[in-house]
């Protein structure tokens, strides 16, 4: 087993362990901070799969930006959001979650069935990008094709990500707004 | 090397986790870390096919595109979980069943 082997079996244990615990736990702190840990791992995962760029971005925004969010959200919200999450009923944890589990099981033998029937790696596109020598080799440096890709293919879609950006600004910022003295 | 269907396989893992969230939580803020999980998940999948891209990259460009979509989701999401809870005093999604004022 080479070494970029071992790190993928590391890094995917470590996001689906921490996944896992994210899932289960009842505390909604200890789960915020447990998906931090999810979204290093897969950025590293971003990583072994010769995508640095989108790597960086994912801890820049998602780390950087939505989990800050997510922790400002609750604790600018004061202490009563957390204790309406701690005063749940505790029941029998298996019975009610059962349907869940089931449905999430089920669907995960769905798509293992289908993706060992896909057989991924040897799809006709993508023996012919073999072929072309069309694949990112592990020394490539990405970021400068990227930047390039943005702003000559992807350029329409760049601009309205933008515009969209805009409208979600201003559309948190009216709806978390205090209400005018009546 | 590490072939797609090893990525492929983690990221259905992830996406079920994020399914149960969704499906069971009894808090809109852990709903939405499910949302977030399976978007991640799809994001593994466009990256680890967006290798076999070189000239035009659209597995990477479409994986950044979701993460800044997802990003301005959860702003808009948040901010409607705090107005939910200023009306309602729960974020319990079973709960909140009014629509009127």
């Amino acid at each position: 087993m080479s070494l970029v082997q071992a790190l993928f079996y590391l890094m995917s244990f470590i996001a689906l362990a921490s996944a896992v615990f994210v899932a289960a736990t009842k505390n909604l702190v200890r789960s915020v901070f447990m998906f931090f840990i999810t979204l290093f791992a897969l950025a590293g995962l971003y990583v072994l799969a010769l995508a640095d760029f989108v790597a960086i971005t994912q801890i820049v925004i998602y780390v950087g930006g939505i989990l800050v969010l997510i922790l400002f959200a609750f604790m600018l919200s004061g202490k009563e959001t957390l204790n309406v999450i701690a005063q749940q009923r505790r029941q029998f944890i298996s019975l009610s979650k059962l349907p869940a589990i089931l449905l999430a099981v089920l669907f995960l033998i769905v798509l293992i069935n289908m993706i060992f029937k896909v057989d991924a790696d040897h799809l006709g596109w993508i023996s012919q990008s073999i072929q072309t020598k069309n694949v990112i080799e592990p020394e490539a440096a990405t970021t400068e094709n990227i930047g390039v890709n943005l702003m000559t293919g992807y350029l329409l879609p760049f601009e309205a990500v933008s515009i969209l950006l805009m409208v979600a600004l201003v559309g948190a910022a009216h709806l978390s707004r205090k209400e005018a003295q009546q | 090397m590490i072939s797609l269907t090893d990525f492929l396989l983690v990221s259905a893992a992830l996406f079920c986790i994020g399914l149960y969230m969704i499906v069971s939580k009894h808090n809109a803020i852990q709903i939405l870390i499910g949302i977030e999980l399976m978007l991640n998940a799809a994001n593994l999948n466009l990256v680890a096919f967006g290798k076999y891209d070189k000239l035009n990259n659209g597995g990477q460009m479409f994986a950044l595109f979701a993460i800044v979509l997802a990003a301005a989701t959860t702003a808009v999401a948040l901010a409607i979980i705090l107005n939910v809870y200023k009306k309602y005093k729960t974020i319990d999604p079973d709960r909140i069943d009014k629509l009127r004022d």
